[in-house]
């Protein structure tokens, strides 16, 4: 039996990504990363800013999301995102652009969450930066 | 009886209106192209964004403690209405097909003596309601420098809902838009998004209620995921507007083109005629004249 599942990473504007053969997704969930394997359990769970790793038959893909949420369910595997890039094509513009509204955001009066959320976002982005 | 003149001017402007309307229909067809491309690309987000919204709401078993965005305030006092128009004009009745939708809703409302508050999103809408509702606009929003329909427009949209929400301004939240059926049929619709009624959303399977595993709690998961989809669901409204927009433009323009070449028509006859009418006056006066001789 094969080991593959579907994969599809929707954004607002379009269908981001789709497709069939996917061995295993690594998914910066909310309480840590999680990697999906074919016939997990269903599940829906909230992501934050971080990498997506998409492993299939061609080899590892990653991706940049800013926030997400995801849904597991018949081997098929959902991602809601409002904005995702790929990391092959990365926009050092955008990146330096949101480090530094997110900085900005910090300053203003936030809840913990969000500023969990944000900092994070501001670790990942810089990361990027730096390779 | 107009003069010779006068008919070629009148001829001449009504064929060079026609040349506008045809190049703005040519304008339209390219853009309504790109503006359904775009409404169709961005069904799946929303229609998946409800499917989960769906699946978690059924999974929360404290119906009383539910996120208010998904229950209510408890109260129905306060209308907000968000009615969506084009900031551009020539477009059939694009626009007061909303508005008369939106103004039977008004009626309505005001007539159950409860409060209404609008908010307007393109400036035709603004400009159709303010001679009747001027007191109950709260907020005038345009993006007339934005070129296509973006997430981060309707996101900010969506911000002021939530913000308006919290500050507990209204509690029931109605939107206005057209729905793209074709380039002919364009529906106007009205949606309530705030209590959210998950009734409204059609279920595909019924059967498939799965035990799902939640990551975090399911009544995080919907506070987050709330806010989002009133976004998601403006930024639909704002696409399917867009597509209706070029849709209802390039069929008033099409008329109008017709009309024109129609007028031309006529014209040139009428034209024709009195230049005619002319000719063969001129020569009556020459025949009787060499007659008398």
């Amino acid at each position: 039996m094969s080991q593959d599942f579907k994969i599809e990473i929707v954004n607002p504007e379009k269908a981001f990504l789709s497709k069939e053969d996917i061995t295993e997704v690594v998914v910066p969930a909310f309480e840590g990363e999680m990697g999906i394997l074919k016939d997990h359990i269903s599940i829906i769970s909230f992501l934050k800013p971080g990498i997506i790793k998409v492993f299939s038959q061609e080899g590892e893909e990653k991706f940049y999301i800013d926030d997400g949420i995801m849904e597991f369910k018949d081997n098929i595997l959902t991602i809601l995102t409002s904005y995702v890039f790929n990391l092959k094509k990365l926009d050092k513009n955008y990146i330096e652009k949101s480090i530094e509204e997110a900085e900005k955001s910090l300053s203003n009066e936030i809840n913990d969450q969000k500023r969990f959320l944000v900092n994070q976002k501001i670790e990942v982005l810089k990361s990027l930066t730096l390779n | 009886m107009p003069s010779l003149d006068d008919l070629k001017k009148r001829i001449s402007s009504v064929k060079s209106t026609q040349k506008i309307t045809k190049a703005m229909k040519m304008v339209a067809a390219a853009k309504l192209r790109k503006a359904q491309d775009n409404a169709e690309k961005g069904r799946p987000y929303s229609e998946k964004m409800n499917n989960i919204i769906l699946n978690l709401s059924d999974g929360i078993s404290d119906k009383e403690n539910a996120p208010k965005l998904l229950a209510g305030t408890g109260d129905e006092k306060i209308y907000l209405c968000i009615v969506l128009t084009s900031d551009r004009g020539l477009c059939g009745g694009f626009n007061s097909n909303i508005i008369k939708k939106a103004k039977i809703y008004f009626q309505k409302i005001l007539s159950e003596n409860k409060t209404l508050k609008i908010i307007t999103v393109g400036s035709k809408g603004y400009d159709q309601l303010k001679r009747v509702y001027k007191d109950n606009i709260i907020e005038k929003i345009s993006f007339k420098d934005s070129k296509n329909v973006n997430y981060f427009d309707a996101n900010k949209i969506g911000k002021i809902i939530i913000n308006r929400f919290e500050k507990k301004e209204f509690d029931v939240c109605t939107i206005f838009y057209n729905q793209f059926k074709n380039v002919i049929t364009q529906i106007p619709q009205e949606q309530q998004i705030i209590p959210l009624k998950t009734s409204d959303i059609k279920k595909k399977d019924s059967s498939s209620i799965d035990n799902y595993e939640f990551e975090p709690e399911e009544d995080e998961i919907l506070s987050i995921l709330l806010p989002k989809n009133i976004s998601t669901q403006i930024f639909k409204a704002m696409l399917e507007n867009s597509a209706s927009e070029q849709g209802s433009r390039m069929t008033a323009m099409d008329n109008a083109t017709r009309n024109a070449g129609e007028m031309v028509d006529k014209l040139t006859i009428q034209y024709n005629r009195s230049r005619q009418a002319a000719i063969t006056k001129e020569l009556i006066e020459i025949i009787s004249g060499a007659e008398s001789l």
